[in-house]
């Protein structure tokens, strides 16, 4: 196993930055996460780390080890495709084999190699069968399996799951986490899911047009999102924004005034003066319904648009001042489509943006601390 | 297309004109070829009596045991199996590493390169008959099989190589990139992995080449003069110029002229439709 | 896994950074790569067929005639001169177009409709596909041969059955018929040609998503709706490519009207092609072959050229 370091690498087809100055530091056995709306560049970066792609600037070591120009198979790197590209003239033994028999690594090791990833992934039934007599399921094992088997200095992952259904995307999910634990090896993971990235990574790292976004622990990029992006991107159903105007009042207290003249109570954001253009985030789950305009810190009334049960909790679409909010709520509601309700927010829980640059203005007593990359 | 109509009768309408047609197809292709093979084992001496005759009330394999045995026929066939065999061969190869580049790189020139061989099929292949005989003379290239496998070689690759590259377009990039990971350089990924894929391909671009060297006529003709090195269109056009009466022979010979073009081409023709749909749909 | 696993720690030891050679050596083989892949392709092409293009180009300006040793010196464009008024030359670029448009013609029309034909599933479909691809694999100069047995009245069935039709007063052999000659080596030309076009249409029509179909027969298109709003114009680019390489292909085509007619009878069958072939290789004079062969050169280059400038104005006036 080893940490990969990647430093200041840039990607350019001609004149196009695709990655503008990349760094990050991946430790040794950590599960990382790429994750990004398609075009981010995220593919991009694992395929250079794979060498499947050549670094136009900076660098990339694996284990200590500059790799920039290392072929793809002295990287001693494993991965896994989304289209799994197992090789259909090979049996599952074979595909499973082929990378250590290049390595000329004695038969009988090859043997119990497979014999015991075959075991671990419960593949052992199917090693003779071809990849077209196997379905979507047993074919991700498979790639993985043809991964395992190298023991290679760091896994990475395109989109692994992406072709499967839903159900055997959670399973594998969990299914590879634990693998994780067990083999410890270092992986990059790429996915445009960002469930998938907070449910795997030990470190999500949001990438938007070439740009790194935010690194840092799921919880984190959740809860500390450090722009509108990485807000937006991280959580289903996704964040809801309002802009409006920052304002302080004489006792300290802070809050926005939205474009309807409602008013918003904040905690005081760092770096914010008076009247700058804000935009006001908040998580479904941050905003409550509130039994009437008198109730706990003031409710702002919203016409009722749409109602989806999900089972557990319900989502109720509103519209607040012309813009649409969605909140989530474990009641179930008493209410119909087109009555008006009266909604709160969670003034510990919502964000402060700046609408001009998109940064994140933490609330005053938050710790200062690493946020962006 | 959907069914046109659904009533029984409507459907019995369309399908009878559709296998009428058909039909009038097949009886357009094969009646020449039929035609052929009748006059072969037709005897001499009724030829004339029953020349419209669906097929004669007498048959004969003496035409055949003729040309085999009393003419150079086995001589032009094997040169003919030599020349378009390893015509075939190289050519597909050459191909193969031209189309695999086509369909996988990105590189300066690479537009002017395709375009130059798409210009190459517009050339008029007469014109350039003088100017190889002059080229390969020195070389000692005329008058010999080696010069006439050259010459279809290069011919044949333009066409030969964007058969194959439509062929390496159907198979997905990850396979190779798979295959370097897993620790093989590019050109080991392509022997290895993507080849064995395009055995389909291969064999059609095989056969096409094979079907196209076997044909050719106007070289073949014009760049060699020795009957030891003449090949079965030369020779077969020399026969019907110095034995023009004999029809039962000349059409035995060509009835044997057909033989390993036809087999190729059945053995391949399901592949070269399916090559030349494998560029447009993906997987 | 080993040998990867070796290299990482000699470099390690090392602690080089980036090893310098290895930077050039590895960007240079990426960029070389592709070309030593298309290089024996190239090769081949530029010696056996773009060294000779500008060979016989000089041809036409020189006078190479190899019965007569003292041939060989440079004459400018006194070829160029002759032919203008050669009408043998100028019959036979008439006899080209008819040559060229009637057998293109049938072919597409035919080859359109077989390949509609074979898009549909029917019993025996895969055998019907194979027989009537065969003709296409049959050697060229057998299908003319084959072909002029055929409309030879003493081993033929075609006179015969024209006399049967009315269409004829007595058996004979169109191809000794100045008047009717042409159509010899067109017909032959048809059987051979049918398959190319019904390979390459049928194998676009089999691209166009059945999706496509099924939506326009919701939309209650009919069957003739859908032909001319969804696979026409799937197949308009297939055609208008298919179609232009081979006007040139058959403008360059010899063999069928050397092995059914040589040309005759009275030059009713000379083509621009087989006259080059007739000067060339029976009068021997080369020069005045490869000047022939410059003007068809240039000719079909020009069509080309044409019809690419009438699509593009065309899609341009489309968007």
């Amino acid at each position: 196993m080893a940490s990969i370091e990647i430093s200041n690498a840039v990607k350019s087809y001609g004149a196009v930055d695709v990655l503008h100055g990349i760094d990050l530091d991946i430790q040794d056995g950590e599960f990382i996460v790429l994750v990004g709306p398609s075009g981010c560049g995220k593919s991009t970066l694992l395929r250079m780390i794979a060498g499947l792609e050549d670094i136009t600037s900076g660098a990339i070591s694996i284990g200590g080890t500059v790799v920039n120009e290392l072929q793809p198979k002295d990287r001693d790197i494993a991965m896994v495709f989304q289209s799994y590209a197992l090789y259909p003239h090979m049996s599952v033994a074979e595909n499973m084999s082929y990378a250590l028999t290049l390595r000329k690594t004695a038969r009988e090791k090859i043997t119990d190699a497979i014999t015991n990833v075959a075991e671990i992934l419960g593949l052992t039934a199917l090693l003779e069968r071809r990849p077209k007599a196997l379905s979507g399921g047993q074919r991700q094992r498979v790639a993985m399996g043809r991964a395992i088997v190298r023991k290679p200095q760091a896994f990475l992952f395109d989109e692994p799951l992406s072709n499967l259904d839903a159900r055997l995307r959670e399973q594998m999910r969990t299914e590879i986490r634990k693998l994780h634990r067990r083999l410890g090896a270092t992986s990059v993971y790429v996915t445009h899911d960002q469930i998938e990235a907070m449910t795997m990574a030990d470190r999500i790292v949001a990438m938007h047009d070439g740009i790194i976004q935010q690194v840092g622990s799921p919880v984190e990029i959740y809860d500390r999102p450090a722009n509108i992006f990485v807000a937006s991107f991280i959580g289903s159903p996704a964040m809801n924004f309002l802009k409006g105007a920052y304002e302080v009042a004489q006792n300290g207290t802070a809050g926005i005034r939205l474009t309807d003249g409602s008013f918003v109570p904040v905690l005081p954001a760092r770096g914010a003066t008076a009247n700058q253009a804000v935009t006001l985030g908040a998580r479904p789950e941050h905003i409550a319904i509130a039994a009437d305009e008198n109730g706990e810190n003031g409710g702002i009334p919203a016409r009722v648009e749409l109602i989806e049960p999900m089972g557990l909790s319900t989502l109720v679409h509103v519209s607040l001042a012309g813009n649409p909010v969605k909140i989530f709520t474990l009641d179930r509601p008493d209410f119909a489509v087109d009555s008006f309700i009266h909604i709160a927010f969670d003034m510990e829980k919502i964000h402060v943006f700046d609408t001009e640059t998109e940064l994140r203005l933490p609330p005053e007593n938050e710790p200062h601390g690493p946020q962006t990359a | 297309m959907n069914v046109s109509g659904n009533s029984p009768a409507r459907k019995l309408v369309y399908w009878g004109s559709h296998y009428l047609m058909i039909g009038a197809f097949v009886v357009f292709a094969l009646f020449p070829l039929y035609w052929l093979l009748k006059v072969s084992v037709t005897p001499n001496d009724i030829l004339y009596t029953e020349g419209v005759r669906m097929w004669p009330s007498r048959t004969t394999w003496e035409n055949y045991f003729f040309v085999l045995t009393q003419s150079n026929f086995p001589h032009y066939f094997l040169n003919s199996v030599i020349v378009a065999g390893t015509t075939a061969i190289v050519t597909t190869m050459v191909a193969a590493v031209t189309g695999y580049s086509f369909s996988r790189f990105a590189f300066r020139g690479k537009v002017i390169i395709v375009a130059l061989m798409l210009i190459t099929q517009m050339f008029p292949l007469v014109m350039l008959i003088a100017p190889i005989f002059k080229i390969l003379a020195p070389l000692g290239l005329t008058d010999s099989l080696t010069g006439l496998i050259i010459v279809y070689t290069a011919f044949n690759v333009p066409f030969a190589t964007f058969l194959m590259q439509s062929f390496f377009d159907g198979i997905p990039k990850d396979l190779e990139e798979a295959a370097m990971i897993d620790g093989n350089t590019r050109f080991q990924a392509f022997r290895r992995i993507i080849l064995p894929l395009t055995l389909p391909g291969v064999a059609a671009t095989l056969g096409f080449v094979f079907t196209a060297a076997w044909s050719e006529l106007l070289f073949a003709l014009m760049l060699v003069s020795s009957e030891s090195a003449s090949t079965f269109p030369v020779g077969l056009l020399s026969f019907v110029s110095k034995f023009s009466v004999d029809f039962g022979q000349m059409m035995a010979a060509g009835v044997l002229a057909l033989i390993p073009a036809c087999a190729f081409f059945l053995l391949i023709q399901r592949y070269l439709v399916q090559g030349l749909t494998a560029g447009a749909v993906k997987g | 896994m080993d040998g990867g696993k070796s290299v990482t720690t000699a470099m390690q030891a090392g602690k080089l950074p980036v090893e310098r050679r290895g930077v050039i050596s590895r960007r240079l083989s990426g960029i070389l790569e592709p070309y030593l892949y298309v290089s024996p392709a190239l090769i081949l092409i530029i010696a056996v067929m773009l060294m000779p293009l500008v060979l016989g180009l000089s041809y036409a300006f020189r006078d190479i005639r190899i019965l007569n040793p003292f041939s060989g010196g440079f004459v400018g464009t006194a070829h160029f001169q002759t032919l203008i008024t050669d009408d043998a030359f100028l019959g036979a670029l008439v006899n080209t177009a008819w040559w060229t448009f009637g057998s293109l013609l049938f072919q597409f029309t035919l080859g359109l409709i077989l390949a509609l034909l074979l898009n549909r599933d029917f019993l025996g479909r895969r055998l019907v596909q194979a027989l009537v691809f065969l003709p296409w694999a049959v050697p060229t100069f057998l299908s003319g041969l084959n072909w002029a047995w055929m409309f030879n009245p003493v081993v033929g069935p075609l006179p015969h059955w024209f006399t049967a039709l009315g269409l004829m007063e007595t058996p004979f052999n169109i191809l000794s018929d100045p008047d009717l000659a042409m159509w010899g080596p067109i017909v032959a030309n048809i059987w051979f040609g049918i398959p190319f076009f019904a390979i390459t249409l049928l194998a676009a029509l089999q691209s166009i998503p059945k999706e496509l179909y099924e939506a326009a027969s919701i939309d209650g298109a009919t069957t003739r709706q859908q032909f001319i709003s969804i696979t026409l114009p799937f197949l308009a680019p297939t055609i208008a490519i298919t179609l232009m390489l081979r006007t040139i292909w058959i403008a360059n085509f010899a063999d069928l009207i050397v092995v059914m007619t040589n040309g005759g009878p009275a030059d009713s069958t000379q083509i621009v092609a087989s006259y080059i072939f007739t000067q060339a290789f029976r009068r021997l004079d080369f020069g005045y072959a490869s000047a022939i062969a410059a003007v068809l050169l240039v000719l079909l280059l020009a069509y080309a050229l044409g019809v690419i400038a009438l699509r593009r104005a065309m899609t341009h006036a489309d968007s």
